[in-house]
């Protein structure tokens, strides 16, 4: 009983030093490259997304009845200044000019 | 295999610290293998912690009682689902499952987000491991689970027969759930303060894990409270004991923390309150996990002889410290965006939930700690009973349901008065009409709970109202039929309309709570067969007594020795409603002074209530049986002067023949409660509700809805 044991913890110990280790085994050049975005990216990305959740919120609050239309067009215009200047950050983060591919049309 | 046991908890052990090493090297040094690295050191926790718990898992389905631990909780007469649970149910066990659960979701977490907030995730990687190293120090130093004795005893003490309910199969695995669940927002909170990442992705990363804990310590929260009303033999549902409390603060906080997190989300706002929303309900997970090792309560709940409570205090004292250090140090970081453009908008209700919902939680902990903190200080027991925490927490549950209907139907940003006028009007009249048929039905004598029904009307009619115009906003555009629409509308926006559902289950929920806490009719009383008592316009008869010997025969299945019960008829203006049998189980004591037979029946007595639920109202029966008369009692003596020890049962037969034959007067506790079923349902429809929120989004339809409508060829409402 005490060998398996002991054949058992080893083996344990090797499957967590392989589970661990393996970063660290990478290549150097594999090392440097990080496939994370950038973290301003990500954020900016995170930023638009919820922007554009929110523009289509508006959207649905103003078609339940629970905006005026003046005041849906004063809020949506200010959301979409707000997307786009997210998307112009974005943009200027990728050294290019404004994409306005997937920008909303208006 | 105890050293196997042992040899994973030293490993356990090192991979921690090698895990929070590498993950702060790598993030400090910039190394993004140590950060991999590191991160898998938490995969290898979860690995290694499962072997462990694989181990002590089969010392108990085997009964190997060298195991401390499977002797003092487990024995060859608990049923085999209860010993597969009686893991969980000692200290030692439960500092592993605990350990194990966190492991395993920390490590979905983490996987999760393995490609976004690196700097981030390597600081609550290391946060996580931390929490984890400190409860297997907890499991080396104090309190191991693979101790053990040689030679292992014949047979344990069995488990707690209060713990044998299908319930505690699941209830405290859930809760612990909900527990660890609720350290990884911490962990990810202090990440993001350490490495000055308070962004958007953040906050959609830790929105998914906050819901994750809200639901499971949710449910863990009512399965507990389930437990107690369908199977414990008391009769409620809620005691405001402390250790139900002290899972009800992090749930609390957490549920303001999802809220709040939408406004910074929307608006940039409030991250400080935000950030000490994750704090709060990380700390007070771990402090509810103190309360039940501390040895400073006497409960069902409480390990016995705990002696947890100063490595507890300790970590609960840095983790407080450090959460105050780092958000007033980032104070700067944490400034808002925008502020509050008008106090008719859906922030400041919002703001004012949070406010509620922390004001409870502030209630409870008052109520739940105070006492102890000054038993501790003074030396003299004192408690906060039922009647002080509902003067507080009633008001304030009144003023939650409320502003749960305003919430949904109010605006962001800004509403005017003509729009409040036009979506408060309907559920306003329907809030009326429901206290005018209360009123004529006749419950004015109970204000707070006619209170409730006319603001849950006023829910109920809020939300109905988003449903309908929603789903006639889809049909306009799309034209589809309206199950159709209702169906697309819900799906293609998860979060909101979860959230409604959330709040209508809220809604069902405490009207179930008023009506059964204001309108129960209860009885205590004696009654010998073919006796009646009237409970709640009930008619209740004792038909005949019930007996069973042995743990194999136990019509509850809970490995009683003995049980006494009784067939009652219930029966309402002369008509048959129900058939309940309501026991008592008798269990085996272990305690070989107590005689032959005494020892089989001289365990703790547990009640098995029984029970017919309804819609509208349950009748709830438990029975004590009176085992003391003489006559059975010179049963159990001369048993005990003349049998041997293997041959007891022929007494307990004989006794049981004999209670069956002349059955002494039984005491029964009857009660009568209405809507109890709504709480159950009101549940169901929250976890349901929270299901939708978190249910990930298809990634086809994600990229669908990633550009607003107007950026759609067609121009059209795609996601109304």
């Amino acid at each position: 009983m005490s060998v398996l044991i002991a054949i058992l913890t080893l083996l344990l110990i090797v499957a967590v030093i392989v589970v661990i280790g393996a970063p660290l085994r990478r290549s150097r050049r594999a090392r440097a490259s990080d496939d994370a975005p950038a973290p301003a990216r990500a954020a900016l990305e995170a930023a638009r997304e919820a922007k554009y959740r929110e523009i289509r919120d508006t959207e649905l609050d103003y078609r339940t009845g629970k905006l005026s239309p003046q005041d849906y067009e004063r809020l949506d215009s200010s959301l979409w200044a707000e997307a786009l200047e997210i998307l112009d950050r974005l943009a200027a983060l990728n050294g290019q000019r404004a994409p306005r591919s997937d920008a909303p049309e208006r | 295999m105890a050293p196997l046991g042992r040899a994973c908890l030293l490993l356990a052990l090192a991979v921690c610290a090698y895990g929070i090493g590498a993950s702060l090297y790598g993030v400090r040094g910039g190394r993004a293998d140590f950060r991999d690295s590191g991160r898998r050191a938490m995969y290898a926790l979860a690995g290694i912690l499962a072997v462990a718990f694989a181990v002590l898992e089969v010392a108990f389905l085997r009964n190997d009682f060298t195991f401390n631990t499977v002797a003092d909780t487990s024995s060859r007469t608990t049923p085999a689902l209860y010993r597969a649970a009686a893991v969980w149910s000692s200290q030692e066990g439960s500092l592993l499952l605990w350990a194990l659960l966190l492991s395993l979701w920390s490590s979905l977490a983490l996987f999760l987000v393995r490609r976004r907030m690196r700097e981030v995730a390597a600081y609550a990687t290391a946060v996580l491991l931390g929490l984890a190293g400190f409860f297997v120090v907890l499991m080396l130093v104090y309190a191991t689970p693979f101790a053990t004795t040689h030679p292992a005893p014949a047979e344990g003490a069995g488990l707690d027969p209060l713990l044998r309910f299908p319930t505690m199969v699941i209830h405290p695995p859930m809760l612990y759930s909900g527990y660890t669940l609720c350290t990884i927002p911490l962990a990810f909170g202090i990440g993001a303060l350490l490495a000055r990442r308070v962004d958007a992705d953040w906050t959609r990363i830790i929105r998914r894990f906050a819901i994750a804990a809200w639901l499971l310590l949710g449910a863990g929260i009512v399965l507990g409270a389930r437990w107690s009303y369908a199977e414990l033999g008391w009769g409620g549902y809620w005691g405001w004991d402390a250790v139900e409390n002290a899972s009800l603060m992090p749930w609390l906080t957490g549920t303001a923390l999802l809220h709040s997190l939408m406004i910074q989300e929307k608006r940039g706002m409030l991250k400080v309150w935000n950030m000490s929303l994750v704090l709060a309900t990380g700390t007070l997970a771990v402090m509810g996990t103190f309360l039940v090792r501390s040895g400073i309560l006497n409960s069902i709940h409480a390990f016995g002889g705990a002696t947890l409570g100063v490595p507890f205090v300790v970590l609960i004292g840095v983790l407080i410290a450090s959460s105050i250090y780092l958000v007033v140090s980032r104070a700067k970081m944490l400034r808002s965006e925008h502020r509050l453009e008008s106090l008719l908008s859906r922030e400041s209700i919002f703001l004012a939930n949070n406010l509620v919902l922390v004001g409870l939680c502030f209630v409870i902990f008052w109520g739940t700690y105070f006492p102890l903190i000054s038993e501790a200080l003074s030396g003299r027991e004192s408690s906060v009973g039922p009647p002080w925490f509902d003067r507080y927490t009633v008001p304030l549950a009144l003023a939650l349901v409320l502003l749960s209907g305003i919430g949904p139907v109010i605006a962001w940003r800004r509403a005017t008065l003509a729009n409040a006028r036009r979506n408060f009007t309907g559920p306003a009249l329907l809030a009326l009409l429901a206290l005018g048929a209360l009123l004529v039905a006749g419950v004015q004598h109970k204000p707070l709970a006619l209170a409730m029904f006319c603001c849950a009307a006023f829910v109920l009619g809020c939300i109905g109202q988003e449903f309908v115009r929603g789903t006639r906003a889809r049909r306009a555009i799309a034209g589809e039929p309206v199950p159709v629409a209702l169906l697309a509308l819900v799906r293609r926006n998860r979060r909101r309309y979860g959230g409604y559902i959330v709040h209508i289950g809220m809604a069902v929920l405490f009207v179930g709570v008023a009506a059964s806490s204001s309108f129960q009719h209860a009885s205590e009383l004696g009654l010998s067969p073919g006796q009646s008592s009237r409970v709640g316009g009930y008619t209740v008869r004792y038909v005949r007594p019930t007996a069973t010997i042995t743990p194999r025969q136990d019509a509850a299945h809970t490995g009683s020795t003995l049980s006494l019960g009784a067939v009652l008829d219930v029966s309402k203006r002369g008509r048959h409603v129900a058939t309940l049998r309501p026991s008592q189980g008798y269990y085996d004591s272990g305690e070989s002074a107590q005689g032959s037979v005494g020892h089989l029946i001289g365990g703790q007595p547990v009640s098995h209530i029984s029970m017919s639920a309804g819609l509208t109202r349950d009748v709830w029966t438990a029975i004590a049986p009176d085992i003391s008369s003489p006559s059975l009692q010179r049963i159990v003596s001369a048993g005990n002067r003349t049998l041997p020890p293997d041959e007891g049962l022929i007494a307990i037969a004989y006794l049981a023949r004999s209670y069956l034959r002349s059955p002494p007067p039984a005491q029964f506790h009857l009660i009568v409660s209405p809507l109890v079923m709504w709480i159950w349902i009101g549940a169901l429809t929250v976890f349901g509700g929270g299901l939708i929120a978190i249910w990930p989004v298809p990634s086809a339809l994600r990229r669908a809805e990633s550009v607003p409508s107007r950026a759609l060829p067609s121009g059209e409402l795609a996601q109304a």
